[in-house]
């Protein structure tokens, strides 16, 4: 392992537990424990999964100006968010492509004498720095305060259709009153001060919960504990991704990259064009004229992996390349998302995958793969 | 780890069984734990084709990776595990039983002689580790 990789405070946990450490976005982080990935997959699609994602990276943007400045930053209108909502958005260049995608929270602002509010943006552990020197570059003549607060606050995934229930014994509050995309500030484990956001990237119910970096082992240890009895098991980063793939939700670097604009990849759910922001003329411009190529899901006919950067093709022509792709543990098909020129993006059209230089028939189905369980 | 005395081992992990002028063809346990979840297996030879040791006889892809499994000795392929595409599962499971590969009659028998016996072969895993 090159020792410049940075490692999570439970690391030693992971290790001593059978976690399988592996590079991850400059990290060291456990791809799978020794339930392996199916079982880790199938374990938070039917009880719960506990994560380490402490890799991933918070930055918090503050001041009598936040609001304004965020809502110049990401793509979507944090107008229209209210107290303790989590949303998700993404961070544009001018071009429409994407320096990252994000979850971004409204939060009240303690440090504030006045009833002001701040926002709490949650973001890949890949671009951290370059999204926080992204957002920093642009605030001049803004009020506002910046900070990078990855180091001090852990972060842990804890999904599942139990996680609610088992999380509900963990906290002064009813769970049951922080709907979905919404947050809530308690303490945990005694005076362990958390945020819940009711959130995640599995399809699943469940939580992302952001606490002092010092509490990491007792807030792992102590969920585990919590749920041990329900059958919940840590999860590595394999099994996120199955998760997170069925659910067709775009992973940086995959779906997404300083190419790719989130207009071709479908979320303009994400967009509020009524707002000025970075990038807006030109994925109004996409969203109007239409994108040459979208992103489309398929099935594999004969069987085979489609991975990431393999090649599509209609009747013989390339008419794409796939972003991710792998053998689904839920659907118990080999399935993948490929970004293909529009005229051949209809439901049921046949394509083909190329395989280690052979082509193997698929055909392109609806997304998402897995319809997410929860109650919106 | 289970690394059977009755079979030979290659450096890379495959192993083969002989039963007369017949070796039996597959991947060990350890190098499954290694790969992990087997997601696809496709045997890449056909009955009746001449292999030469060292040759790709299947493709077996992980959930994270894709892995080549050569042909520990040279023959001519007489049986394959059909079977096994459909249950890639298998070869996580039952390594040296149900998730054999390939079947060849041996061309040359004396290559078996340079593959390594168990004990060769468990320290060659203990030194990866």
């Amino acid at each position: 392992m090159p020792e410049s990789l940075k490692s999570t405070a439970i690391k030693s946990w992971h290790v001593q537990h059978g976690g399988r450490m592996v590079p991850f976005a400059g990290w060291e982080m456990p791809v799978q424990y020794t339930t392996g990935p199916t079982l880790e997959h199938n374990t938070t699609r039917q009880i719960a999964g506990l994560f380490d994602i402490d890799h991933m990276g918070q930055m918090e943007i503050r001041g009598p100006d936040a609001e304004e400045f965020v809502n110049q930053m990401i793509t979507y209108d944090v107008r229209r968010m209210k107290l303790f909502d989590a949303h998700y958005a993404l961070l544009c260049y001018a071009d429409g492509g994407c320096v990252d995608d994000l979850f971004v929270y409204k939060l009240p602002d303690e440090k504030s004498k006045k009833e002001q509010h701040y926002y709490f943006l949650a973001i890949n552990a890949s671009n951290c720095e370059k999204d926080v020197a992204w957002v920093k570059s642009h605030s001049l003549g803004h009020r506002v305060e910046i900070n990078d607060i990855s180091d001090e606050t852990y972060m842990l995934a804890f999904q599942g259709p139990k996680a609610p229930e088992i999380m509900n014994r963990l906290t002064h509050i009813n769970i049951e009153k922080v709907p979905r995309f919404t947050s809530a500030i308690d303490t945990i484990f005694g005076d362990i001060p958390v945020l819940l956001g009711r959130t995640g990237y599995t399809g699943e119910d469940g939580f992302e919960l952001f606490f002092p970096a010092k509490h990491a082992l007792k807030v792992w240890e102590g969920i585990l504990e919590a749920g041990k009895a329900d059958g919940i098991i840590p999860v590595g980063l394999a099994a996120r991704d199955s998760l997170r793939f069925e659910a067709c939700m775009p992973l940086y670097g995959h779906e997404l990259s300083s190419d790719i604009s989130p207009v071709e990849a479908g979320f303009s759910f994400a967009i509020s064009f009524e707002k000025d922001f970075i990038g807006r003329e030109a994925l109004l411009k996409q969203k109007l004229e239409k994108t040459k190529r979208t992103l489309i899901g398929f099935e594999m006919v004969e069987k085979g992996v489609a991975r990431e950067h393999y090649p599509v093709l209609k009747d013989g022509r390339e008419i794409g390349w796939v972003p991710s792709g792998m053998f689904s543990p839920t659907n118990k098909k080999y399935l993948g998302m490929a970004y293909v020129f529009r005229e051949f993006s209809t439901v049921d059209t046949e394509i083909e995958v190329v395989i280690r230089e052979k082509p193997v028939k698929a055909k392109i189905v609806k997304k998402p793969f897995y319809t997410p369980a929860y109650k919106r | 780890m289970n690394i059977p005395a009755t079979n030979k081992y290659t450096n890379n992990d495959e192993w083969i069984k002989v039963d007369g002028n017949i070796g039996t063809i597959g991947i060990s346990d350890y190098a499954q734990e290694q790969l992990s979840d087997i997601v696809f297996v496709e045997i890449t030879v056909s009955i009746g084709d001449v292999i030469k040791q060292g040759d790709s006889c299947a493709t077996i892809e992980s959930v994270k990776a894709a892995a080549d499994v050569y042909a520990p000795a040279s023959g001519k392929v007489i049986a394959i595990n059909e079977s096994l595409p459909d249950k890639p599962e298998t070869v996580n499971s039952d390594p040296y039983g149900d998730a054999w590969m390939v079947k060849i009659e041996l061309s040359n028998p004396s290559e078996i002689d340079s593959l390594l016996d168990a004990s060769a072969y468990e320290a060659l895993i203990k030194s990866k580790e």
